[in-house]
């Protein structure tokens, strides 16, 4: 196990690397104005380019300037946003765990909507319910986030008024910035409300998750609910499944105990592709909605070309996924031996 | 081309017929159930109704004047567009001038207006630009991004795969990490990043996709060629003393082919959404350009109407949702149904 893991961690560095540098072989395409944003870290520095070309060599090969980039990377210099008139790892920082509460609350739904409807459609293999998950399916993997979000924000919060856009209604805001006592703990609302006892703040800050959630959470509910169907039925027709029914094992105890865990695996491997699909969904889910995450500032840098925030994004949800990939695949690992000595 | 000895000789070398081409494919078990499969077909009728509608979009509008006037159209001869005699119909269906494709606008009323305020089919967006032309002609903008995307992203696919599995060892190592690499980003991400250095427009949109797109490809390719290298058709070309990418050109990629040119047709769907979606967030055409997404971005800033009246503008976003909706869900269940004919095990 341990060098497998190895094997895995090993290849981390391969990938940090060419992401990056093909980021910066990009970004050789921008004249050196252009391209010094990304060093910039103040709003004077901003104001002085020329010097700044000069200083970190913006005119001299790629090479050097790779090396000097990934030198400034490490530490922790990833340029100045003119978006968030920021710098852009101040700008990650705040605004990371605001995504992550969203990319958690989506994953409760993602698992449990996708993984019971698609044991649901396998067990009723060729039946009414099948047919109408598969048909479920095919429509919910076939609403574009910006088409869906767009179509519940009028109909919920237009026609209807349960919910609005934004992260937390205003007078709330108001409140927190008056430093009323509010305490910051994890940067995620929700559990911060829990933290500093206020329930009200809690299921304001919740009911505007409520949206978002169901926006993101559609497209990659759809797909696990595929890979699930169609992993459950290929478990259930190994010879071990029907020996532990020929020995007169419950039907409920076969399908949850020996079907369903080793199914399950399948979808371990998916959720790799899920997590790069939620970012892809972030960052128009939170645009929709005005939720001021990582993905509405990347969306927001992109339209106003701010390089140093739109390569800081990158760079950052490169490393997420390089990791994430990283424990899926160790995960993988210990819940399927086979993988492991492979 | 010294190659006299092909398929008649490999039949009697191998006693057997390679793999069946399209033609075989066609009549094929899986296929006939394809035929027999309601979502597949409904996929295929959706699909095709877009076809059509991107094709005799003129015959669906009404041109506007700067349209007309590069098909050198004049006041009196104004419908000659309609007209097949006429050379200026098949102009506008093939060859239609860029000016086509802006959509003309009713008025410039800063609000969107209902279909029956502004007298046009669907109603107009702000700044008076007619949903309804703009969604027609928004269907051949997206067919000419599915399209050229795919294709070269089909053929940048086809080298570098067939590269890798050809040469083997460390060049196909060195461009399968780079596959790795351009896949461990997150598309909508790296895509943004290459537009907004390229500049923003459509064109860059485009390649910026193709970018992200082709390592899938090639990866697909690569494991097909190694596959099919292994079999007894391409051992007995070998051993008839067929050497390098003639092998790969006239054995291996005809049999490797069919399922990835299905797969990358298929995937028109999920491009023209990931387009769309850049042009969404404002990455795209200029104003009034006919591209859907950029029809439902002017959704964003009317979700809630006048006090009162808070559905008052539901035609802005709900028109342009419905058509790429639709849209995408004809690839989907075309592209279900295919990926079930191709995959041996779910029959």
């Amino acid at each position: 196990m341990l060098s497998f893991i190895l094997r895995r961690v090993l290849l981390l560095p391969v990938v940090f690397f060419g992401v990056t540098l093909f980021i910066v072989l990009l970004m050789q395409l921008l004249s050196p104005y252009q391209r010094a944003a990304a060093f910039v870290q103040s709003e004077q520095q901003a104001r002085n380019i020329p010097a700044i070309i000069e200083q970190y060599g913006l005119e001299d090969p790629w090479y050097m300037q790779y090396g000097r980039w990934l030198q400034e990377l490490l530490q922790g210099n990833l340029g100045y946003s003119r978006t968030t008139s920021e710098p852009v790892l101040e700008t990650i920082r705040e605004r990371f765990p605001v995504t992550l509460e969203l990319a958690l609350y989506s994953i409760i739904p993602i698992l449990g909507v996708g993984v019971w409807l698609g044991t649901a459609a396998a067990l009723n293999r060729d039946r009414f319910v099948d047919q109408l998950t598969r048909l479920i399916s095919i429509v919910g993997w076939s609403l574009p986030t910006f088409v869906l979000g767009i179509w519940l924000l009028v109909i919920f919060y237009g026609a209807l008024g349960w919910f609005e856009p934004g992260r937390v209604s205003t007078r709330f805001v108001v409140e927190m910035a008056g430093g009323g006592g509010f305490e910051h703990y994890t940067g995620m609302l929700t559990l911060d409300a829990l933290l500093n006892g206020r329930l009200d703040l809690f299921w304001n800050a919740f009911s505007h998750l409520v949206l978002p959630v169901i926006t993101l959470a559609t497209v990659s509910s759809a797909q696990i609910m595929r890979v699930m169907r169609s992993s459950l039925l290929d478990t259930l027709s190994q010879d071990y499944v029907r020996t532990a029914r020929a020995k007169g094992l419950e039907e409920r105890v076969v399908n949850n105990k020996h079907a369903r865990r080793n199914a399950l695996i399948p979808v371990i491997t998916l959720s790799g592709f899920v997590l790069i699909g939620l970012i892809n969904g972030v960052v128009i889910t939170e645009t929709i909605f005005n939720y001021p995450g990582l993905g509405q500032w990347a969306a927001a840098a992109a339209v106003n070309l701010d390089y140093a925030a739109v390569l800081g994004f990158a760079v950052f949800t490169a490393i997420a996924v390089v990791l994430a990939n990283l424990l899926v695949d160790v995960l993988y690992g210990i819940v399927d031996p086979r993988i492991r000595y492979n | 081309m010294s190659d006299s000895h092909s398929q008649a000789d490999l039949i009697v070398e191998t006693g057997r017929e390679p793999a069946a081409g399209v033609r075989g494919w066609w009549h094929s078990k899986s296929m006939k159930r394809f035929r027999r499969n309601p979502l597949a077909l409904t996929g295929a009728v959706v699909v095709i109704a877009f076809v059509l509608l991107a094709l005799f979009a003129p015959l669906f509008t009404e041109l506007g004047r700067g349209c007309l006037r590069d098909l050198g159209l004049s006041a009196s001869t104004k419908f000659d567009y309609r007209n097949p005699t006429k050379a200026a119909f098949w102009r506008a269906m093939f060859a239609a001038p860029e000016t086509c494709y802006d959509t003309p606008r009713q008025g410039f009323s800063p609000v969107p207006r209902s279909a029956a305020e502004s007298g046009t089919v669907l109603g107009t967006t702000s700044g008076g630009y007619d949903l309804y032309y703009g969604l027609v002609w928004g269907t051949r903008t997206a067919f000419r991004i599915g399209v050229l995307v795919v294709g070269i992203s089909v053929i940048v696919g086809l080298i570098v795969g067939s590269i890798s599995a050809y040469f083997g060892g460390w060049v196909d190592n060195l461009l399968m990490r780079f596959t790795d690499v351009i896949i461990s980003v997150p598309a909508l991400v790296l895509a943004l990043v290459i537009v907004i250095v390229l500049g923003k427009s459509i064109t860059n949109i485009m390649i910026a996709i193709a970018i992200v797109s082709w390592p899938n490809y090639a990866r697909v390719l690569r494991g097909d060629i190694l596959r099919v290298k292994e079999q007894d058709y391409v051992q007995s070309a070998r051993a008839l003393g067929r050497r390098g990418f003639g092998i790969i050109g006239k054995h291996i990629l005809p049999n490797a082919i069919g399922p990835l040119l299905v797969i990358a047709s298929l995937d028109i769907g999920a491009i023209v959404l990931t387009a769309a979606a850049l042009s969404f967030l404002g990455l795209g055409t200029d104003p009034g350009y006919a591209d859907w997404g950029q029809m439902i971005s002017f959704a964003r800033e009317w979700i809630l109407g006048p006090p009162g009246d808070p559905l008052r503008y539901w035609f802005v976003s709900f028109w342009p949702g419905l058509i790429i909706v639709l849209f995408v869900l004809g690839w989907n269940l075309l592209g279900d149904a295919f990926r079930d004919v191709l995959d041996p095990r779910s029959s």
